[in-house]
């Protein structure tokens, strides 16, 4: 354990200790609201140069499983919580170590509380945090910093991958990797499609030559304008077209439609989304910073979520361009599973039996 | 869909009274569920016997009917008031079943009432084992291997079928009543039997034992519209085999991983849509940590305990929100009350841990069976919130008030190595301290994890503390390690004596270098969005977000867990002096621990801290508030224990003075005032010593009354007859409390009666005097009473007036006080002051329509009493007439001796009124679940000294046509006195069993050579009483009483039920 020190762009300076020695990490802080789920949060490609603060204080409790990884690696900066609660576990990873082995900064003995209100107060916020004392060359490098543009690149996969369905198979998708939850794939492959993942910069081409039967647009980091949306521009109208969260806002733009950022995100596990179809609300898990502004979307499109909390666009549907799409997160992992329903309807609507009947 | 407008007014039925297994939540909830009609415009008529409630006082309802909960009064009612729906999920499950009785009876279809929320075909489905069973089959859900029988002979194939360990569970009881585990065959037979007697349907389920699993529980909504959330998900620390009520639970839970969490979030979603419950309720699951399996263990389709915890723990308020989905409205058309922003259909999230802990009555009675399973034993408990486990569980050891400030028990750190290990087997209410011994004694996690089942987290957790405490014991002192123990939960008291250092040293480093907690908020979404609320807890940590006003402002301590003694009465009054507070323009703050209740409710008082009553936890609160005054008169004795070591500390204490409690208190001091004033009062004397005890027993003679001071609820108090009962009561009162002095006082048999005085300094207000109908000796909680007094003279009446005129002058009492009489013949003595509101204040307020709280309040805030406009002196009785009955709990706690005595046993009470004293009588039996039998078989067992006064009683049985059964010696001397009885072999249990099963015997008149001897023929009897539910009278002043309602029955059979209002008229 060693003493850090968080910087916030404000000037705010937090004292915590450190799990590591010898490091400065900045990035964008942002909080997370959900009790469980902190390696399902951890390993999620959407937190990808953000800094995550656990807003329950009891982080670590039952310790790392390889299951409950959602991509390759720890996708955080840093990670700040109350209390490493862990205790002992029979042959069961703890947190410190899976945090340790990925040379991930995690910070404890900090009032998370208090950082939640900044946030809440202030919006998301960068920040800076060394396990040194804070010097002027800190608060250069915090004033510079700047989230980086490319993310979807640094955390989408380079090469082409194709997922048998899992069960019988009644579709053919194709997924654009902006830095995807494998939960997405693994869902659509249990609703029972083959999934092939490309990488974030596959051309139209490429996709509508594959005798897809549908694309899903992934999740991501960062803010949607930094994605070039031409492939996804050239696919609409030519095939179903889906997108969960990032894919969600970049389908919007690609659209015409336009995206704005919120002032400190949907976070957590408890977020409620009405189905304004049915007038039903169910629980969904949210990952996100940016959102689709309602007004600017096309005339064919319609929206069918809505968050109850804010009122924000979280679906919508484009009948004559075949698309549909979420802000929210379907496939859980972590966070209520109230949606999953989602993806076998999907699956189900683009399948070739369907398509014949 | 917006609310349903055909709805226009509304039924809504509460709980009774408050029995183990149903306590104040359900006036928390019923109260919230009826401000939650109004507010939508709705009018509301309630029924409910407990007028110890704050549910129905006259400003929660348009109208109240203190009645009785039966379908008779509920008719009349109906019938009466035209309701056009009925709101039965509230009213626990007494609520449940009138309602279920009353549609089985055609009473709702036939005055057009529907049923509000959850339907009875949802109840039904829910509450039947067997239609639960085929539902969960139905929709994929596991349950455990499970059977149901109506008989002893299935149960045992069905047993062997399943395989031992199995648990038996009745249906349709309170607490898992009747229920138990049985490893084998004969303990199978004998909870079976027990579980069939206990079940109305005569109907037990035979179920595998999960025994040792994790046992998780979710709090579950669902609207109209099929919109199904979870509230909150909570974790006993105490493995399943424990009643959730008995266990310590922990919420949000700890050990589950997302993906397990969410496999029971959305089967607990999967089940409340599959029963179709349009309101809240709980879901039951063992969890196995191994297999990652789960079963579910029990769903409730209604508001309940759990619901009341969760409610306070998530700060998601389910009662009130269920009341609104009964009337259409759906969850995103709620309001979310706490942000005042957000909706009711979102997910609390929250950013500290919560504990609760049981309140069991096992101090209380010493030689009960103190084993904990599937029957719930608990009469309270209390919560704590914190920022880390240790911490809110060791602030919810503390809240518990049980001498313990500490995770230490001096008994079991007596215990060795083997004597633990047995201790740790068996779940009691001691094992968490055997648990902490054990530790200190350096017992692995995995030995402990062996012999206790609890989860390894909870118990590595449990030796962070030790590892603290022995830090704190063998470690330099430094401000660090003081800083860490604090943000543990460690008490200042624990740590000078761990510490070795005087208090004064830890006060000064604590103002030295600012060690003293934060104050953070409960806002259902860990700070995500603004929270209106002011609902606060405690924490050692950097922001603090209490927002303390300019304002003059007033504390009120509340009354901590409901205990034997101790009960809903207390938050009564603390949620009147909060109304009282806020009249008088001032803004009230409450501290209070018990998430039950109503005070704890964050929209009651300006401010609310969920906090332990301990000196150092109210301290820290005051120290931020500054209030003008602390008000201790109304938490009962837990608030008024404090006034010494606030007033040490230089706080203001509003009303009566440190001083007068303490004369009041002391009983040396208190007898030297009587003697002053030349009030009469038993002979008493002090003593501290056994010698001295049996010295003033010779003086007074015997039978003498032993009670110690500094009490409530009559604890541990005790009528002896000679020195051998003497020298044993002594031996265990020097251990509790070698401190404080025994009192030996002459017993006066005599009329009982008692007052709650509201007093200024210059007058006094008695709303009116509470007769007893059972005689001295028996514990006022325990016996009935009437008002108006029926039998006191006139001279007796204007002497205790008298006195309590003078009491009130000398002690210069502001506010409320409750005096005690006994009178023989036309003397008057008093035998008790208690300079406090009193158990009996809620009841006399309603009766006579005297705000007695209030007008306490408002005296403190220098209104005279005059002022007031209720008048001084003694009020004129009106036209109603009013019976307390007490309300028993001997179902769950079966080892606990029926017999009446001085120390009180009663866990609730209700109301019967009328303007006829005998109709009143009947509605207090009726209501207090006495029912009036038909002729048959009264088995008799008097003591010798009592059998010339109990010969009116067998003639008056005789005379209504009772058979009379007596043993020999008893038989002896009715023959002798020429009354003809029946013989009966005493000792023959199992034929009196068979009688009483039969329907021959119909009920029991006993009065006990000695209570408390379990093996005595008489108290068998007793048990057999509680066992097969028939009347067992243990003092002859109640059985006279009884007979007469049961007399007068016969020519009146017809009963009107109406509110207080129209019989005062």
């Amino acid at each position: 354990m060693s003493k850090a020190k968080i910087l916030l762009e404000n000037g705010i300076i937090l004292d915590a200790e450190a799990n590591l020695n010898d490091k400065t990490v900045l990035g964008e802080l942002v909080f997370n609201t959900a009790m469980t789920g902190y390696q399902e949060i951890l390993t999620d490609p959407s937190y990808a140069s953000q800094i995550v603060v656990m807003t329950y204080p009891l982080i670590g409790n039952y310790g790392v499983e390889k299951d409950f990884a959602v991509s390759k690696k720890i996708q955080v900066s840093a990670f700040i919580i109350k209390e490493n609660s862990e205790t002992p576990l029979d042959g069961v990873m703890s947190l410190s170590d899976y945090l340790l082995s990925n040379d991930i900064l995690c910070l404890t003995n900090v009032d998370t509380r208090k950082i939640t209100k900044i946030i809440r107060s202030t919006g998301s916020i960068n920040c800076l945090i060394t396990t040194g004392e804070i010097t002027d060359k800190h608060r250069k490098m915090l004033a510079e910093y700047e989230f980086p543009k490319n993310v979807v690149e640094l955390s989408s996969e380079k090469k082409t991958e194709k997922f048998p369905a899992i069960g019988e198979k009644i579709a053919d998708f194709a997924l654009i990797d902006y830095g995807v939850k494998s939960s997405i794939v693994e869902q659509l492959r249990l609703a029972g499609a083959d999934v092939t993942v490309f990488p974030y910069d596959v051309s139209a081409e490429t996709i509508l030559s594959g005798n897809f039967d549908a694309v899903m647009l992934s999740n991501g980091a960062g803010n949607p304008k930094d994605v070039n949306i031409n492939t996804i521009k050239n696919i609409i109208g030519k095939l179903p077209l889906f997108g969960i969260c990032l894919g969600h806002q970049l389908i919007a733009l690609a659209s015409g439609g336009d995206t704005f950022k919120l002032k400190f995100g949907h976070r957590g596990a408890n977020h409620p989304v009405i189905n304004l179809e049915t007038g039903k609300v169910f629980i969904s898990s949210q990952n996100h910073g940016f959102a689709v502004d309602e007004k600017s979307l096309p005339p064919t499109a319609t929206i069918t979520h809505k968050n109850v909390n804010d009122g924000t666009v979280e679906g919508f549907c484009d009948k004559s361009k075949k698309i549909i799409c979420v802000q929210f997160h379907p496939e859980a992992t972590p966070g209520p599973e109230d949606a999953r329903e989602i993806f076998k309807n999907w699956v189900k609507s683009v399948s070739r039996e369907n398509a014949h009947a | 869909m917006p609310k349903d407008l055909s709805i226009k007014k509304v039924i809504v039925i509460g709980s009774g009274p408050i029995i183990i297994g149903q306590a104040a939540e359900f006036d928390y909830a019923g109260t919230q569920a009826c401000k939650a009609l109004r507010e939508e415009g709705i009018e509301v008529v309630l029924l409910n016997s407990n007028p110890a409630t704050i549910m129905t006082d006259d400003d929660v309802a348009d109208r109240v009917y203190i009645q009785p909960l039966n379908v008779n009064s509920l008719k009349y009612i109906i019938e009466r008031e035209r309701p056009d729906g009925i709101l039965a999920a509230i009213g626990g499950q007494t609520g449940l079943n009138l309602v279920t009785e009353a549609y089985n009876d055609g009473i709702l279809d036939k005055y057009n009432v529907r049923v509000l929320g959850t339907s009875i075909y949802a109840i039904r489905k829910a509450e039947d084992r067997k239609s639960f069973k085929d539902l969960m089959s139905e929709i994929d859900e596991p349950i455990a291997k499970s059977e149901i029988t109506d008989n002893l002979d299935d149960a045992v194939k069905i047993a062997k079928n399943i395989g031992f360990p199995v648990v038996i569970r009745p249906a349709y009881t309170l607490a898992g009543t009747g229920g138990g585990f049985a490893n084998d065959e004969d303990e199978l037979k004998n909870v079976v039997y027990q579980g069939l007697a206990a079940s109305p349907i005569n109907q037990v389920l035979i179920e595998k034992s999960l025994f040792g699993e994790k046992e998780i529980e979710f709090e579950v909504m669902r609207d109209s519209n099929d919109t199904a959330i979870t509230i909150c998900s909570m974790e006993n620390v105490d493995p399943v085999g424990i009643h959730t009520g008995d266990s310590i639970v922990v919420a949000p839970a700890q050990t589950l991983t997302d993906k397990d969490y969410q496999k029971l979030r959305s089967a607990s979603l999967k089940i409340i849509r599959a029963l179709k419950i349009e309101g809240g309720c709980n879901v039951q699951f063992s969890f196995n940590p191994k297999t990652k399996e789960y079963a579910v263990i029990e769903v409730n389709p209604r508001v309940s305990r759990s619901s009341a915890l969760a409610s306070k723990a998530a700060g998601y308020p389910i009662a009130k929100v269920t009341a609104k989905i009964a009337i259409g409205l759906q969850l995103h058309e709620i309001l979310n009350y706490v942000t005042g922003k957000t909706k009711a259909s979102f997910e609390p999230t929250l950013d500290y841990v919560v504990v609760k802990i049981p309140k069991w009555p096992f101090d209380k009675f010493g030689y009960a069976d103190r084993k904990l399973g599937t029957q719930m034993k608990a009469t309270g408990e209390v919560m704590a919130i914190d920022r880390s486990f240790e911490s809110a569980f060791l602030k919810a050891l503390v809240c518990l008030e049980g001498n313990v400030i500490s995770f230490r028990s001096e008994k079991h750190e007596k215990m060795n190595r083997e004597q633990l290990i047995e201790r740790l087997k068996v779940a009691d209410d001691g094992r968490i301290y055997a648990i902490s011994s054990a530790l200190r004694k350096d017992f692995s996690v995995e030995e402990l994890h062996k012999l206790t089942q609890i989860d390894k987290w909870f118990l590595y957790k449990f030796q962070n503390i030790i590892k603290t405490e022995r830090e704190l014991y063998t470690e330099k002192f430094s401000v660090e390690l003081l800083q860490k123990a604090e943000s543990m939960g460690f008490t200042d008291e624990e740590i000078s004596s761990l510490t070795g250092k005087p208090k004064f040293i830890i006060d000064t480093l604590r103002r030295a270098h600012n060690v003293y907690p934060v104050h953070k908020i409960v806002d259902t979404c860990a700070a995500e969005f603004e929270a209106q609320t002011p609902y606060y807890y405690s924490t050692y940590e950097e922001d603090d977000e209490n927002i303390i006003s300019n304002d003059e402002k007033v504390v009120v301590i509340g009354s901590g867990p409901v205990r034997i003694g101790q009960g809903i009465e207390f938050d009564y009054c603390s949620v009147h002096a909060i109304q009282g507070i806020k009249e008088n323009n001032c803004e009230s703050i409450i501290i209070n621990n018990n998430p039950e209740t109503v005070s704890t409710d964050f929209d009651i008082a300006d401010k609310l801290y969920f906090e332990p009553l301990f000196i150092e936890d109210v301290s820290n609160v005051l120290r931020q508030e500054l209030p003008k005054g602390v008000i201790l008169q109304f938490g009962g004795q837990t608030a008024l224990n404090l006034a010494p070591k606030l007033s040490e500390r230089g706080i203001p204490i509003l009303g009566t003075s440190v001083a007068s409690i303490n004369v009041a208190e002391d009983r040396k001091r208190f007898e030297m005032l009587l003697s002053e004033l030349k009030i009469k009062q038993p002979k008493s004397t002090a003593v501290t010593k056994i010698e001295e005890a049996l010295k003033a027993a010779s003086k007074i003679s015997y039978p003498v009354l032993l009670r110690p001071s500094y009490v409530t609820g009559g604890r541990a108090m005790k009528v002896v007859f000679n020195d051998k009962e003497l020298i044993e009561y002594m031996r265990e009162a020097v251990q509790i409390s070698p401190e404080y002095p025994v009192a030996v006082d002459q017993y006066i048999e005599g009329k009982e009666f008692e007052v709650d005085v509201v007093c200024d300094k210059n007058d006094i207000l008695i709303p009116g005097i509470m007769e007893h109908i059972e005689r001295s000796g028996i514990h006022s909680g325990d016996s009935f009473c009437v008002y108006p007094p029926q039998t006191l003279s006139e001279t007796v009446i204007k002497k205790a007036l008298d006195f309590s005129k003078k009491i009130a002058r000398a002690l210069q009492v502001i506010g409320l006080m409750n005096i005690q009489f006994i009178a023989k013949d036309d003397d008057v003595y008093v035998i008790e002051v208690n300079p406090r509101a009193s158990r009996t204040v809620p009841m006399m307020s309603k009766i006579t329509k005297v705000p007695m709280v209030k007008l306490a309040i408002n005296i403190m805030f220098a209104k005279s009493l005059k002022s007031q406009g209720y008048g001084t002196g003694l009020l004129p009785k009106t036209n109603l007439v009013a019976v307390k009955a007490p309300v028993f709990s001997f179902q769950k706690l079966t080892d606990v001796d029926i017999a009446l005595n001085a120390e009180m046993k009663s866990t609730g009470e209700v109301l019967g009124i009328d303007n006829c004293y005998e109709k009143a009588l009947i509605k207090a039996f009726m209501a207090s679940g006495t029912p009036f039998v038909e002729k048959g078989k009264v088995l008799v067992s008097v003591r010798k000294k009592d059998l010339d006064e109990s010969i009116s009683i067998i003639q008056k049985l005789q005379d209504l046509g009772f058979t009379v059964l007596a043993g020999e010696c008893n038989k002896k001397f009715f023959d002798e006195k020429g009354i003809n009885v029946e013989l009966i072999d005493k000792s023959n249990t199992s034929e009196i069993a068979r009688q009483i099963k039969s329907g021959e015997i119909k009920m029991i008149f006993n009065l006990p050579e000695k209570d408390g001897n379990t093996n005595a023929p008489d108290f068998k009897l007793r048990k057999l009483s509680v066992v097969y539910k028939i009347p067992c009278f243990t003092c002859q002043d109640t059985i006279r009483e009884y007979l007469k309602a049961w007399e007068y029955r016969l020519s009146n059979p017809y009963l009107d039920y109406k509110t207080i209002e129209e019989y005062i008229k």
